[in-house]
């Protein structure tokens, strides 16, 4: 790999390489402040051309590294940096067996963690964000790692990835040195990332106890509501929303149901932003008394 | 007639937590994860005292658990609770939590 760049994200240390120079300079602009890892990498994620002639010519990345998923389609240049982060993803999702992964953005606050959990579109990754940089430490917004020995939740402050109508949201919210270039006509729409703020870059090694897990759910005419989830409801959509879950056997088992059992866990529906961060700053206060 | 005997892997090879009710329960043999409703886990409990037909089954959960609908009292007709335990017997065996000697 011609071009590279290490980062430490949490309890995870990744390399990314590539054939070409823009997707890791766009990388190593956009992860600015990150430390570099002290051990060895946990995975490698390579940008590399499809085929030997698409490193010129109509220049493509395929997304591959120590895990592939194959049949993936490659990603034009221009969207190297997604690639880039599709490719830490992948590794992730598919080889990573320290913790227990859980779809999910997470946040904290007096040392305790807010789980959000959700289909995509759900606000997930908007809703954290906006809590990030509104008096919580962002801890993440793609995977929440839940440690296997005690329970705790271990940052893993990735950039954000903003998608379509978020964007403008967050660029009112924060400086503009933070945010990525704007990415359009992605698979995904629109996207644009997010570097986590100072605080949480510094904290990247700070795990919390989970104290609660939410499950918002968004639509435009969904008046708020709030519902309390079964533990048996909870314990399925989390099995759901685990891409090692399988994978840990007992492991996952036991620190899924020792959080399950121990964490309260809320469905929320809501129809615009503001209306969820009421409804998260009221179940939190709900849950101080 | 006796009925077929069904057994199942000792406790030591299932963990479970109660889930509001129901009972999560992880399967060593098998890495797989079920979620059972009553009677299931009473069944698995059951026959951790052994291998044994539907009718002892259901008595061994009577010793520790009120079970509504009819005992059997010579009769040709099967009792309510014989019959859904049979069904639920029959779903463990396809889970492959219970199989039959």
């Amino acid at each position: 790999m011609r071009h590279q760049v290490q980062l430490q994200i949490g309890p995870v240390a990744l390399r990314v390489g590539s054939q070409w120079a823009g997707p890791i300079k766009a990388l190593t602009r956009l992860y600015e402040g990150y430390p570099e890892p002290e051990a060895p990498c946990d995975f490698t994620v390579r940008l590399e051309p499809d085929k030997p002639w698409r490193r010129w010519i109509r220049p493509s990345v395929a997304v591959g590294g120590d895990y592939r998923l194959p049949g993936s389609v490659p990603l034009a240049l221009r969207h190297g940096l997604l690639a880039a982060e599709l490719g830490m993803n992948l590794q992730m999702a598919l080889g990573h067996k320290r913790h227990l992964l859980l779809h999910a953005s997470s946040v904290e606050r007096d040392g305790r963690a807010l789980l959000m959990t959700g289909e995509s579109g759900a606000g997930k990754s908007t809703l954290a964000a906006l809590l990030g940089e509104r008096g919580w430490r962002l801890m993440g917004d793609e995977f929440a790692l839940l440690d296997l020995d005690d329970g705790t939740l271990h940052p893993f402050p990735r950039a954000i990835s903003l998608k379509n109508g978020s964007i403008a949201m967050l660029e009112t919210e924060v400086e503009g040195r933070r945010l990525g270039p704007r990415l359009d006509g992605t698979p995904k729409g629109v996207i644009r990332h997010l570097r986590p703020n100072a605080g949480a870059i510094a904290a990247m090694a700070e795990r919390a106890a989970p104290a609660l897990i939410l499950f918002p759910r968004f639509g435009a005419d969904l008046a708020p509501a709030v519902r309390k989830v079964g533990a048996a409801e909870v314990f399925v959509r989390l099995t759901q929303a685990s891409t090692n879950y399988v994978t840990l056997g007992e492991r996952g088992f036991d620190a899924l149901t020792r959080l399950v059992v121990s964490t309260p866990a809320r469905a929320i529906d809501y129809h615009d932003t503001a209306n969820a961060l009421a409804l998260v700053e009221g179940l939190w206060a709900d849950l101080a008394r | 007639m006796a009925g077929p005997r069904f057994t199942a892997d000792p406790p030591d090879m299932m963990r479970t937590v109660e889930l509001d009710g129901l009972t999560a329960l992880f399967h060593l043999p098998s890495g797989t994860t079920h979620i059972l409703a009553p009677p299931a886990p009473q069944i698995l409990a059951a026959l951790a005292d052994g291998p044994a037909t539907a009718p002892t089954i259901l008595a061994r959960i009577r010793r520790a658990f009120d079970v509504e609908g009819p005992r059997r009292s010579g009769g040709q007709r099967r009792s309510g609770a014989l019959a859904v335990l049979e069904t639920r017997i029959a779903e463990l065996e396809a889970a492959g939590l219970v199989s039959r000697l």
